[in-house]
């Protein structure tokens, strides 16, 4: 699972492009999320994750919880780039039928863990897939994304507060800290002050990072996977850009869940280097 | 002596009986005393997660545990059930994951604890849920008989228990007798029948008695599981006897009466009297003084009988 550096990049550099043409097609979605979360969920499949995307269903499998359901599109590219899906299968995207629906849904999609679009929810379900490991003594782990917005919701420190009680070291979250919720900035709907003292003080071990910086992302990843950090549990927080790579939606708390026109498509396309301007 | 027991006990011991399936987990949100899952935390505390007093993560922690193989009962009171219901909405129930929830001390026969420990909509919610099986059991044997029988579903499920003593009635039954989704009729007959569920069983039993003393020989049905509801049964008793009576410790709205009046609406008619808490919240009261307050005892139920009857 060794890959360089340049290999990552251009693997999320690939996902960008299917992320974006998903949401143009289905002209609705989640571009933001999806955008910010994309170099982090790439390096983690391509270098980490123990899975088997031609038996997806692998009882010892390791698993990934996007607990961000909305940022669907990511994930989807990701598993396609992986082989659970056929990129074929990104044409579903919110398509009646389609293995790809508007937020993951396990009953769907190959190598989807978790049916997730209601915040708040993931943490706890990788709860008990890393229970479930340690009940069956078995070394694999359980990941979960969240965002930042979404630890507003209570049960995420019900979780958090669970997991450290319980020692879960092979439950590892990984934080997509991109500034930016539904309706606006996180500073404006509501302000989350020091994360990383929330989660010390909530007895996790806490690294922060850029998670657009492939290289830094390899070492959050190590930070996780480090032997002294599988005592309990462990948090990446990922510093990012919500719509990064695509200079329109960078920062731009419009574009956490609406679609490129043809014009901005055409434009996403040129900057990720798909066409010649 | 009719033998006194609470559903919850049944429960509890279930708990114990499915213990050697190592698949078996419980989960507990700090209430573990008053469910009566501590008797399976102190045989197997290694098969026992405490939640804290947080039921959304329970639900969910369940839901991992179902997803890698496991076999989670999650327990709490009915009332806090409804708090994580969202998370058995879109995490338990949409993926279809086998949880077994636990809902202990429902009804306004839970009595003093008040209006604030009363749950009387757990059955409603939870029987809107696709996927879910709905029970509500009316004594210590045919809760833990069915009990066991949930770790057998590939599918979730909510089971309401009372927290207060009511009379056994299934002492020395054939266990083949009690299965999920099949009504039994307690007693036979055929002016009037009523179906009750939960504590309100033996109360239609005395209001049978009653009845019989006016000369009126009502059918008794222990309808534990309201979803999938025993149509067949409901049909067989429109057929026989022309009138029907349910009886439950919750809202009228939603629950086992809205549950036969959906069946009867679709299938073949019958007058229905609904006895049921009257859309109001309860009160501190003993169990059995909440059931008067509220015009759930038998006499209520007998005077639901007779104006069935006069409709039909």
């Amino acid at each position: 699972m060794s890959k360089s550096i340049n290999e990552l990049e251009e693997i999320a550099r690939k996902c960008r492009v299917e992320i974006v043409k998903m949401v143009h097609r289905a002209q609705a979605g989640h571009p933001g999320g999806s955008l910010s979360e994309i170099d982090l969920i790439a390096a983690l499949y391509a270098t980490r994750m123990r899975v088997r995307p031609d038996q997806p269903d692998w009882d010892d499998r390791d698993r990934f919880i996007l607990s961000k359901g909305h940022a669907s599109p990511g994930m989807y590219a990701v598993l396609a780039e992986m082989g659970f899906i056929s990129h074929e299968d990104l044409k579903s995207y919110r398509v009646l039928g389609g293995v790809c629906q508007g937020h993951v849904d396990m009953k769907w999609c190959p190598g989807v863990d978790f049916s997730a679009g209601s915040l708040g929810m993931g943490l706890s379900f990788g709860m008990g897939c890393a229970t479930a490991a340690r009940l069956d003594d078995s070394d694999r782990r359980a990941f979960v994304m969240i965002g930042d917005g979404e630890m507003q919701e209570g049960s995420v420190w019900e979780a958090a507060m669970a997991a450290a009680h319980h020692e879960l070291g092979n439950l590892k979250v990984i934080l997509d800290r991109n500034r930016i919720q539904n309706d606006d900035f996180c500073e404006e709907q509501m302000r989350m002050f020091d994360i990383p003292a929330k989660w010390k003080a909530f007895g996790w071990n806490v690294k922060e990072i850029d998670g657009h910086d492939m290289t830094q992302v390899m070492e959050g990843l190590d930070f996780l996977e480090a032997p002294e950090n599988c005592k309990g549990p462990s948090i990446l927080i990922a510093h990012t850009i919500k719509g990064a790579g695509i200079s329109y939606m960078e920062n731009n708390p419009s574009f956490h869940g609406a679609a490129p026109n043809d014009e901005q498509f055409h434009q996403a396309m040129v900057e990720l280097g798909e066409v010649e301007a | 002596m009719t033998r006194m027991a609470a559903t919850r006990d049944g429960y509890g011991q279930a708990l114990l009986d499915l213990a050697d399936n190592p698949k078996v987990v419980v989960l507990e949100a700090d209430l573990g005393k008053s469910t009566k899952s501590l008797h399976f935390r102190k045989a197997h505390p290694e098969r026992t997660v405490s939640c804290g007093i947080g039921e959304q993560n329970m639900l969910l922690v369940g839901a991992g545990l179902a997803s890698s193989g496991y076999i989670p009962f999650a327990s709490t009171f009915a009332i806090f059930t409804e708090r994580a219901f969202e998370q058995m909405r879109n995490g338990v129930a949409r993926p279809n994951l086998a949880v077994h929830l636990c809902g202990s001390h429902g009804g306004t026969h839970t009595g003093t604890d008040g209006s604030s420990a009363q749950s009387i909509e757990d059955l409603a919610v939870f029987r809107t849920l696709p996927n879910v099986t709905v029970l509500h059991p009316c004594d210590d044997v045919s809760t833990r008989i069915l009990t066991t029988r949930l770790a057998q579903m590939n599918s979730p499920s909510y089971m309401r228990t009372a927290r207060n003593k009511t009379p056994v009635l299934y002492d020395d039954v054939d266990p083949d007798s009690i299965q999920i989704g099949k009504g039994i009729e307690l007693k036979d007959g055929n002016d009037v029948a009523i179906i009750a569920c939960g504590v309100l069983v033996s109360e239609s039993l005395k209001a049978a008695e009653m009845l019989m003393e006016e000369g009126i020989n009502a059918s008794v049905i222990d309808m534990h599981t309201l979803k999938p509801l025993d149509g067949a049964l409901v049909d067989q008793m429109v057929k026989r006897c022309g009138a029907l009576v349910t009886a439950e410790d919750h809202n009228v709205i939603g629950g086992l009466g809205s549950a036969v009046a959906e069946h009867l609406v679709a299938n073949t008619f019958a007058p229905l009297e609904m006895v049921g808490v009257p859309d109001r919240f309860g009160e501190s009261g003993q169990a059995d003084e909440m059931l008067d307050v509220m015009k759930l005892s038998a006499k209520y139920i007998a005077e639901a009988a007779k104006k069935a009857i006069s409709r039909k």
